[in-house]
């Protein structure tokens, strides 16, 4: 059985990209066929993202137009089993695809035998999240805990159970426990509640991410990340797992820093 | 943090708190769907019928969409906050 996930979120830079690789890697870590498609037309990231920009030769929008098979198009990750990155087109605009050919696409991804076609909508609420929602059997919204991202996240939940979308999970992402804690950022219940929605999981603000989109890498490969951790976790309740959510620890303080605070008092 | 700012920061409800309740109030304007323009025809409709069973202030008249708990305590639902002050009674003409 395969089943089409659409990574949104409305607003722009909460990290749906860095999300979507995240999850599709970890997804294919695990044994599943995963295909990756950025629906970004005209702002293609996930390749970058990904570490696979130098191996583009066609994209979604040549797919859809007949100018290559859907086959030829697949970019196949060298590094993790059962993973395809169906890239964006980049000199092209968002209407250069409708909602009926993405939901064709999304079927012929699903002929191809993927177990999971994750694909990465981009910010707005326009065309191109019409079309990126167009083939969808759920929808992931990521967030952060800032007001803007949130009053976004709902305008995109009603969006989406308007097209039949029910029932959204929530990603809440760069949750920064030590603000939390301060109660300097809303927290976890706040959101939730606010938005009235499933979580699907936390991640933490952390410098990993970062690192792992500077070098191409995604972070959910790193053992050593926080974040990385927080999105092997979402991935096993995608699975269908049940995970409890990761606990918030603040970063143990480094001598400097307690030194400061025993002056500070 | 200085020793006085230990007795200052008490009044102010942190950034979090605000945050939250900034958002909340947003998001029942932006789920209802509705327009300034609208509400200002929903209130110019009301003055008008108001107006022919008593004289209102309507300088002091405060029309808003805000949220208060529902009846099963469930959570908040929108409501329709009119305040509007009364001057005097007119005659109606009652048959």
């Amino acid at each position: 059985m395969s089943e089409v996930i659409v990574i949104t979120s409305g607003k722009g830079g909460v990290g749906k990209t860095t999300t979507s690789a995240n999850l599709g890697c970890g997804l294919a870590v695990l044994g599943k066929k995963v295909a990756l498609v950025d629906a970004d037309i005209g702002l293609r990231n996930l390749d970058v993202v990904m570490g696979l920009e130098n191996r583009i030769v066609y994209d979604l929008v040549d797919v859809v137009e007949g100018n290559c098979r859907l086959k030829q198009a697949l970019i196949k990750d060298k590094r993790f089993d059962g993973l395809f990155l169906l890239p964006a087109a980049q000199t092209r605009d968002k209407d250069a695809v409708s909602p009926e050919q993405m939901q064709k696409l999304c079927d012929n991804l699903k002929e191809e035998g993927f177990d999971y076609i994750i694909i990465d909508c981009p910010a707005g609420i326009e065309q191109g999240f019409k079309n990126a929602i167009a083939g969808a059997d759920r929808a992931i919204v990521v967030t952060t805990p800032e007001v803007s991202a949130v009053r976004d996240a709902d305008r995109i939940i009603g969006l989406l159970e308007a097209n039949g979308l029910n029932n959204p999970t929530l990603i809440l992402n760069r949750l920064r426990i030590d603000l939390v804690n301060r109660g300097e950022m809303m927290n976890i219940e706040d959101v939730t509640e606010i938005l009235a929605v499933d979580i699907l999981g936390v991640v933490p603000d952390d410098e990993s991410i970062v690192i792992a989109t500077n070098k191409g890498e995604p972070a959910v490969s790193n053992p050593e990340s926080r974040a990385g951790q927080a999105y092997r976790n979402i991935v096993q309740r995608i699975m269908g797992e049940e995970v409890p959510l990761m606990t918030f620890e603040e970063e143990p303080e480094t001598f400097m820093e307690k030194l400061k605070k025993l002056f500070r008092r | 943090m200085d020793f006085f700012s230990f007795f200052k920061k008490k009044n102010t409800p942190p950034s979090g708190t605000v945050a939250k309740d900034r958002l909340k109030l947003v998001l029942v304007h932006d789920r209802v769907n509705c327009s300034s323009q609208v509400l200002e025809m929903l209130k110019t409709d009301i003055i008008k019928v108001i107006s022919n069973y008593m004289e209102i202030d309507e300088e002091e008249l405060d029309i808003q969409i805000t949220q208060t708990e529902s009846d099963d305590k469930s959570g908040t639902v929108p409501v329709l906050y009119a305040n509007i002050p009364i001057k005097s009674m007119r005659k109606v003409n009652q048959d």
